[in-house]
């Protein structure tokens, strides 16, 4: 594995490797030293064109207690017409010397075009790139519910993957890149996904995606789910029309009180709400539910930091090449192709 | 406009055992720009042979819809770059779109435009005129001035902007009416593609990039075709590039609509999967479509619905392609590539002719620019506007080894069927051996606007 750009090319032994790391790496996270010598000497940079200071955090958090050195590299507004380009940021951060870039990118693919040209060597990890792709976000997902999932069955996490799990997954799905990337890894991993959302906040061509689709996030709950992911939404969506009023939207969509209450009515006691953040507290997840013992919201927080110290450590010093050329392999420059395995 | 050769000698050729438009060999005798002589075992006596055994002769192609850059981004392309590679790839005319800096749309500019085509003289250089002021959909330009100028313009377009103003779009058609112009409409509805990226369909669904729905050019062709008919003028159908828009010029057509329609090579063969790589040189407008959509424009093309090919040669500089998708700028080279893209797409599938190439190529959109001396049938007595084609030619195309200043050919790495051999403009070989020669010289500068 040379870069992490996608979950849909992600294998599914590549998946468990990673999330099997991932576990051995929250072991460090408990201990009071809190730092392993695996990346000592190797720099990455966190490149962030897009706030996102919890995502950068934890990354910075993860490449630290791999004693990696660690450069935050904010570059805001760099398009041809405000500033330096991408190509010239990457041949910056080339001659520096970064072994690995972490990219956050408000356009989709940019991340793949670091990988796929000859701009930058270092190995590119996708930190969310538009309405693409926010591949550690999902992995951090399954992470969390391979635990629940694990716990439940009274088995062991490691090795195992979601084969039977029922997730849904509500809101935003069209501006979605955390929607996208849980959709193909939670296929990947054999879990059964339902997509809830107005018809408005679909992409054209949903259904093709390997997961069901619902209007109706009641009905989903009764249908029975084992956990349900609310999406981040946001406000100026209602400007667009993409729905008539927030409170609207909250109302049918929205994980509230009612619907907290409905999963016990259900009887299904063992299901986890999980959100990606930051919350629209009131808006997609009342208070309630957001704080309640089925909320993974802080889980999801602390394995974030394991599971980007696996994809760093994977990739900076691990070796999981596959000798099986996937698709998403066939799809890059060819001159790069023998190394984006992934 | 009928460019007469007199005073200019462009020396004699005999073309020998050509298969004129595919058909049986035959010679052909170029002498001072008109066709002099056709038959078989023509004298050869004082003329330069060219031996085109196994080769195709076909009229001089005639692009409708080219992007020059000049003036204004000569960075991009020059008339002369841009007119070079047009002679290479096999065309003798074509028409400059008005989206230069500054626009099109005054005479002064289209005359300049039409004076760098004759001062370069590797094609004939019709500039297109601008039918809103600076593009901007709000005022008619001066379309008549433009029409009176020495550039005898008759082609209007906001090519790149659809005038998507319903009622400025019903005046431009009825206003060109008193030049026999023509409005090309690049049919795009501006509220339903704001900041689109690609195709909206499975792809853009995956990929996360803003969708183009077919239906936003589906929209604007339907309204275009019926203001058309209200008021009775030409209206032309920039790079129609959906199974959709297909279908409402057709029902156009069986009405008695005054329709034509364009495809561009590259929605012949390409589609939107390619967008998987997040390479920009896949970016285009009207994007990349399905297979569904490439097949109904073959289609469409092999029995007349679609009139025309139209290369929407785009260059750009490589700045603007080596970057994110979304800031990359929208489209490709094509005019050194169209003639085997078509062969590829339409001839080796069994769909045309050689003689059905030179209809779209040649014959149809000199009809729709109104250009006089091209497109003509290879008889005698007619402008000596003629390209000899091998079609049994393989190459595997390489940027940057065109004449065109862009690099931005999405089909490179990719090997074509069919070669440029020779191109003759006006009687003049711009092209041999599939290399350029030298320009066509003008024998002087015609008289002062206005004047035919």
């Amino acid at each position: 594995m040379k870069h992490l750009l996608s979950t849909e090319d992600l294998s599914a032994a590549n998946a468990i490797r990673i999330l099997d790391t991932a576990e051995e790496m929250a072991t460090v996270g408990d201990r009071e030293v809190k730092k392993l010598p695996a990346l000592r000497g190797r720099t990455v940079v966190n490149l962030f064109f897009e706030d996102s200071t919890r995502t950068r955090i934890s990354f910075e958090a993860a490449a630290k207690r791999l004693s990696a050195d660690v450069i935050n590299f904010a570059a805001k507004g760099s398009s041809v017409s405000k500033g330096e380009s991408l190509k010239d940021t990457a041949q910056t951060l080339a001659a520096m010397g970064a072994d690995a870039v972490v990219i956050r990118h408000w356009a989709s693919g940019a991340p793949h075009r670091l990988a796929a040209t000859d701009w930058i060597d270092a190995a590119v990890i996708n930190a969310g790139d538009g309405t693409h792709e926010h591949p550690t976000q999902a992995l951090l997902d399954a992470f969390t519910m391979r635990r629940h999932w694990s716990a439940l069955h009274g088995s062991a996490s490691t090795g195992a993957d979601l084969t039977g799990m029922r997730v849904a997954i509500a809101g935003d799905v069209l501006h979605s890149r955390v929607a996208r990337s849980n959709v193909w890894l939670l296929r990947t991993l054999g879990a059964e996904v339902t997509l809830v959302a107005p018809p408005t906040l679909l992409p054209i061509g949903v259904g093709h995606w390997p997961c069901k689709v619902s209007y109706n996030l009641d009905e989903t709950l009764e249908g029975g789910v084992d956990a349900i992911m609310m999406l981040r939404v946001q406000g100026e969506r209602m400007n667009a029309s993409f729905f008539p009023s927030t409170r609207e939207y909250s109302r049918r969509w929205g994980f509230d009180d009612r619907r907290l209450r409905a999963l016990d009515d259900l009887g299904l006691k063992d299901t986890i709400i999980l959100h990606p953040g930051p919350m629209n507290r009131g808006l997609e997840i009342s208070s309630a539910a957001a704080d309640s013992t089925r909320s993974t919201v802080l889980a999801q927080v602390r394995n974030g930091v394991s599971v980007r110290m696996a994809a760093l450590y994977l990739l900076l010093s691990g070796d999981t090449r596959e000798a099986a050329h996937t698709p998403g392999a066939a799809r890059t420059n060819t001159a790069r192709s023998d190394k984006e395995i992934n | 406009m009928t460019e007469t050769a007199t005073g200019t000698s462009t020396g004699t050729y005999l073309i020998r055992g050509a298969a004129i438009l595919g058909g049986d060999a035959e010679d052909l005798l170029i002498r001072d720009g008109v066709i002099a002589g056709r038959g078989v075992g023509l004298s050869a006596d004082g003329a330069t042979v060219i031996d085109a055994a196994g080769l195709v002769a076909l009229p001089g192609m005639v692009d409708i819809h080219t992007h020059l850059r000049e003036p204004g981004r000569e960075d991009a392309e020059t008339v002369e770059t841009g007119t070079r590679a047009a002679a290479l790839g096999g065309y003798t005319a074509v028409h400059a779109m008005a989206n230069s800096n500054p626009v099109a749309d005054t005479a002064g500019v289209v005359e300049q435009v039409h004076s760098l085509g004759r001062a370069s003289g590797w094609v004939d250089v019709r500039p297109v005129g601008a039918v809103t002021v600076g593009l901007a959909g709000e005022q008619l330009a001066e379309l008549g001035a433009m029409a009176d100028s020495r550039a005898q313009v008759r082609v209007f377009s906001d090519d790149g902007i659809c005038v998507h103003d319903p009622v400025l779009m019903r005046r431009a058609l009825e206003y060109v009416k008193a030049f026999d112009g023509v409005v090309a409409q690049h049919a795009q509805e501006p509220r339903l593609t704001a900041g689109a990226q690609m195709n909206e369909g499975t792809v853009s669904a995956v990929l996360g990039l803003a969708g183009w729905p077919a239906v936003a050019e589906e929209s604007i062709i339907a309204r275009d075709v019926l203001l058309a008919q209200h008021v009775g003028s030409r209206l032309h159908v920039c790079h129609v590039s959906t199974a959709g828009s297909v279908e409402i010029v057709r029902w156009a057509k069986e009405r008695g609509i005054n329709v034509t329609a364009e495809v561009t090579p590259h929605h012949l063969l390409l589609t939107d999967e390619l967008v998987r790589s997040y390479d920009p040189v896949y970016k285009v407008n009207p994007p990349l479509r399905t297979d569904a959509d490439v097949q109904a424009l073959r289609a469409g093309l092999a029995d007349g619905t679609i009139d025309v090919v139209g290369t929407d040669h785009a260059p750009h500089p490589s700045e603007h392609k080596e970057c994110e998708w979304a800031q990359a700028a929208m489209g490709m080279t094509g005019l050194e590539t169209a003639l085997s893209v078509v062969q590829e797409t339409m001839i080796e599938t069994g769909l045309m002719t050689w003689a059905d190439f030179a209809r779209v190529t040649s014959t149809v959109p000199a009809a729709i620019g109104r250009v006089a001396d091209q497109g003509r049938p290879l008889e005698v007595g007619e402008p000596a506007n003629v390209i000899l084609v091998d079609p049994a030619a393989r190459w595997t195309v390489d940027p940057h080894k065109m004449a065109t200043m862009g690099r931005n050919s999405p089909f490179a790495g990719k090997e074509l069927p069919g070669a440029v051999v020779a191109t003759f403009f006006k009687g003049h070989p711009t092209v041999l051996d599939g290399k350029l020669n030298t320009p066509y010289r003008y024998a002087a500068e015609p008289a002062g606007a206005g004047s035919k």
